[in-house]
């Protein structure tokens, strides 16, 4: 089949590639870039596990082909963490215990960095709503709201400190 | 050996440094930053990509299979069919360590002329790519010749229904005959009947089941796998005709097992495949495989007959079960133990009379789930309860509570329980925590209901379980863990960490686990029936307590006291009453090693060993022990559309020890939500045994939207069989949730819906029924 290149930003670098039409970027992103920490978990937009931000915006990368990203910026859960220090969402996942198989944990990274971006301040139900297209079959989504919550505090009280 | 746990299991907890506290699990880091590598994220040089086919039919016979032209097709390397496995079989039941002997339920691995369920494999591909291999399996022709099916197991025991298994379709069958029947039905006052259903329910754990295998140069067969039983390599070994120690399981951290990764999935393919091949193969289900390619919780009919006095005593209890064993084997018979040795639920009942048979049909096979078996039963026994309080007018508490069993009293089996049994306890926090009730709008009705359990951890007692653990420290005073165990998500390596930390006096940081590795890391068995901690935990314990036991020995001598008189914590070794008395570990473990002092010690564990139960009376002891709680919800009903909304969820249990009480509240939580979902939404729906529900748009699993906030309250009795006191939570944080929902829906409307899912056409419909009652409208 007759590949297109592709040349796009991925957590801040340059990435270049050589794909067939019908490539999701879910399987560019782990198979040729390496990037396996998002992960497949039904390849029919259900689940959220293979979300990512591409352009400003979550997508379910099982759901948008690599070509789509051409020229685009992306951002999965390899480029949360910033200068060797987690990402405010990460520790806060971590010290909260967000998660427990941590398959969908990624996903849910990157979906609540945007959320976070669309709104600074989520209430609980906002939060919910927010991150329902993520499904989690372990936590019972509990620590993972208020992971985001926590983040969301810590994030704005960074911001407010510089 | 067997007996030293027992002592120290029963010593009061003091000075725990870390053991009980909520510490960050070792796993999580790695995971929050998406470095964690699953099963899936591995691939290999000239690795092969491997597809199943499967039957589109639930009964046909198999006249007619070509793969020819897939054969043919570039890039494809090998294609397997019944007839390239000349009479392979693979085996089904009993998965892991255990010596003791197996069911004759060996099965065929690819369909050779029959098909017993939709979705039963007709052919492995492996091809260079993964297009290729689902191309090649368009191009595999067969014939598939309908054959009568039976889709329901009450109409499987009729005469003349069509056979899926052995001469009759029982799979198996258990009874209970304990105390005198028609005499506690004569002394009771009021006889209360109910029948309870409940349906396929899919795991659906985040991670569909993945695996890569490749034979090395020592023409070992290695697997790397997401399964929650690495032992299964000995069943590998003997389908595939090779020696045991010719394959190799390793494991990787699983995303999510909830005993739906406990049977064999894609291991079997991958060594075929590899076998054939000679080159690494990577097999990845799709959602659709994964809903295709395991077996389902069992749907049971349940019916309870029982006797009370007009004072809420229950004097006799006579329950039917009838499971949906599908079309294969499996952990059927295991499952139905379970329900039957939970029938009753976790109440003091003398008469007691079980009848309880799991029967083959053309559905999907049915097998492990959170659970197993005492889930279904807690769903009907926790119904009939609150149907008992109401015919006798009395508080649905206060029935429970002059019916729950105590330490000392026998359960259904037999078998008097000798840890605590704080059921009331649970139940009563657990009710209190609902606080204030919520408001009644409109149509919008009110409920509330409780559940309460009894559920085993640990498996068998006569599959003789044991369990094994490697513990050593190094030179520079870090710990080393070795265990086969499997990490399903619920923090199986970081409680390890936690108990090898805690006996060693180091933090967990200072502590790495190897697990999961059948060549490398010592047996462990496997991670299901809540035996991870309570087995591994106490090799490790074991372990551990002879490494610190050498090393204490050794630094009081250097410090001329008793070994009684020395402690270790903070990677020191110091004197009790004089702490300026102390070295560093590293000293100490530095001497030791220049004097040849072990610093390693491998332990095993055994759990309570015993012989069967009596099969005439199903008296005997099955389980080492049970774990007792409960969990209680407030449910908002919309009398108009049916729908239900989960206001509060509050789950109480006596988990013995929690070894990190942020784990354990996990797992209640993880465990509200599936439950909710069991209750209310979930349904693998077979039509004439065809799967109608294979994706996440028809299967729905509850969103964070569904869910409310969940509240843990967590009970320390230290009374269990694991370690520092524990008991389990993986399987009792589910078991109580659907009939706790199920109760509240019937609370709020005052008509019980008597099958799961409750879903709004079902709620709807009850009313329906009702109306007539309320007159005219
Ligand atoms: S893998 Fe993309 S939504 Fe599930
Ligand atoms: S942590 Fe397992 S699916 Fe979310």
């Amino acid at each position: 089949m007759a590949k297109t290149d592709i040349k796009l930003t991925v957590n801040g670098q340059e990435a270049a590639g050589s794909v067939e039409p019908r490539t999701l970027l879910i399987h560019f992103l782990r198979e040729q870039l390496g990037l396996t920490g998002s992960h497949i978990g039904c390849e029919t937009s259900h689940c959220g596990a293979c979300t990512v931000d591409l352009n400003g915006k979550s997508v379910k990368s099982c759901t948008v082909f690599a070509v789509q990203a051409d020229g685009g910026e992306v951002l999965t859960v390899e480029g949360l963490a910033q200068g060797g220090e987690l990402h405010p969402l990460q520790a806060a996942f971590a010290e909260d215990h967000g998660l427990q198989c941590g398959f969908c944990t990624p996903g849910m990274l990157v979906r609540a960095h945007r959320l976070l971006q669309e709104n600074p301040d989520p209430s609980d139900a906002e939060v919910r709503v927010g991150i329902s297209g993520n499904l989690c079959r372990c936590t019972g989504y509990q620590n993972i709201v208020k992971a985001i919550r926590n983040a969301a505090q810590a994030m704005r009280e960074k911001e407010a400190a510089q | 050996m067997t007996g030293a746990p027992q002592d120290w299991t029963r010593a009061p907890n003091v000075n725990l440094r870390q053991v009980g506290k909520p510490l960050v699990r070792t796993d999580v880091p790695g995971k929050a930053q998406g470095r964690t590598r699953f099963a899936g994220d591995h691939v290999m040089p000239n690795m092969l990509h491997a597809k199943v086919l499967r039957a589109p039919k639930a009964s046909a016979r198999l006249t007619r299979l070509d793969a020819a032209k897939a054969r043919a097709l570039e890039g494809v390397v090998c294609v397997l069919t019944a007839a390239d496995l000349a009479d392979r079989r693979a085996a089904t039941d009993i998965p892991g360590q255990t010596g003791r002997k197996r069911l004759a339920t060996d099965q065929q691995i690819l369909v050779r002329e029959r098909v017993r369920y939709h979705g039963e494999p007709l052919a492995l591909i492996a091809a260079e790519t993964l297009a290729l291999a689902e191309r090649a399996a368009d191009l595999i022709e067969y014939d598939l010749e309908p054959l009568p099916g039976v889709f329901d197991p009450v109409e499987a025991l009729k005469p003349g229904a069509p056979i899926v298994q052995g001469t009759d379709n029982v799979v198996a069958t258990y009874k209970v005959r304990k105390g005198d029947l028609e005499a506690g039905f004569a002394e009771a006052e009021r006889v209360v009947e109910n029948t309870f259903r409940t349906q396929f329910v899919e795991h659906a754990f985040l991670e569909p089941e993945v695996g890569l295998a490749w034979v090395d140069e020592n023409e070992v067969i290695n697997i790397r796998v997401s399964t929650q039983v690495i032992e299964h390599f000995r069943a590998i070994a003997d389908a595939l005709g090779v020696a045991h120690n010719q394959v190799r399981i390793l494991g990787s951290m699983v995303g999510g097992g909830f005993g739906g990764k406990e049977d064999v999935t894609v291991e079997i393919y991958l060594a075929l495949l590899a076998q054939a091949t000679g080159r690494p193969v990577r097999l990845a289900y799709t959602r659709e495989d994964s809903f295709f390619g395991h077996g389902k919780r069992h749907p049971f009919v349940i019916t309870h007959r029982t006797g009370v006095t007009q004072d809420g005593r229950i004097t006799a209890v006579q329950i039917t079960m009838t499971a949906d064993a599908g079309a294969y084997v499996f952990l059927s018979p295991y499952v139905l133990l379970y329900a039957v040795v939970a029938g009753p639920g976790p109440y003091r009942i003398d008469n007691v009379h079980i009848d309880a048979r799991a029967v083959a049909t053309n559905n999907m096979y049915t097998s492990a789930f959170r659970g197993f078996g005492a889930a279904q039963a807690c769903v009907a026994h926790e119904q009939q309860m609150d149907e008992i309080a109401k015919e006798l007018g009395l508080d649905r508490l206060e029935l429970r509570r002059r019916n729950f069993l105590r330490t000392g009293d026998e359960i259904a089996t037999g078998y008097a329980i000798e840890s605590a049994v704080w059921s009331d306890d649970c139940m009563t926090k657990a009710w209190a925590a609902l606080g204030e009730r919520a408001p009644e709008d409109g149509p919008v009705k009110i409920g509330r209901g409780v559940a309460t359990y009894q559920q085993s951890y640990g498996r068998i007692t006569w599959l003789h379980d044991t369990s094994e653990a490697w513990v050593g420290v190094e030179i520079d005073a870090t710990v080393v863990v070795r265990s086969g165990v499997t990490d399903i998500g619920a923090g199986q390596v970081s409680a390890l960490a936690q108990i090898a930390a805690e006996l060693l006096g180091v933090s967990l940081g200072e502590v790495t686990v190897y697990n999961s590795d059948s060549a490398t890391t010592p047996l462990a068995g496997t991670t299901t029936a809540t035996r991870a901690l309570y087995m591994t935990g106490n090799a490790v314990h074991l372990a551990a307590e002879a490494l610190r036991g050498r090393l204490i020995g050794r630094a009081a001598e250097e410090f001329g006291v008793a070994p009684s008189e020395v402690d270790l914590a903070e990677s020191r070794a110091f004197v009790i009453d004089a702490p300026d008395k102390s070295m560093a570990l590293k000293d100490l473990v530095g001497i030791c090693a220049s004097e040849g002092i072990h610093r390693s010690e491998l332990a095993m564990f055994r759990a309570p060993f015993t012989g069967e139960i009596d099969p005439e009376t199903g008296q005997g002891r099955v389980h080492p022990d049970y774990a007792f709680g409960a969990h209680a919800v407030e449910v908002a009903v919309d009398t108009e559309t049916g729908e239900v909304t989960v206001l509060k969820s509050v789950g109480a249990h006596d988990v013995g020890q929690a070894i990190n009480p942020a784990a354990v509240a996990g797992q209640i939580e993880g465990g509200a939500a599936q439950g909710q979902g069991y209750a209310l939404s979930e349904a693998m729906i077979y039509r004439d045994g065809e799967l109608m529900t294979p994706s996440f748009s028809e299967y729905l699993i509850p969103t964070a939207m569904d869910m409310p906030r969940v509240q843990s309250i967590i009970l320390e009795s230290r009374s269990g069989l694991g370690p520092f006191g524990a008991k389990g939570i993986g399987e009792p944080a589910l078991t109580p949730v659907a009939p706790a929902i199920a109760n509240a829906v019937a609370d709020a409307i005052g008509r019980r819906v008597f099958e799961l899912p409750i879903t709004p056409e079902r709620i709807v419909m009850a009313l329906r029924e009702a109306e007539p009652r309320k007159g005219p409208r």
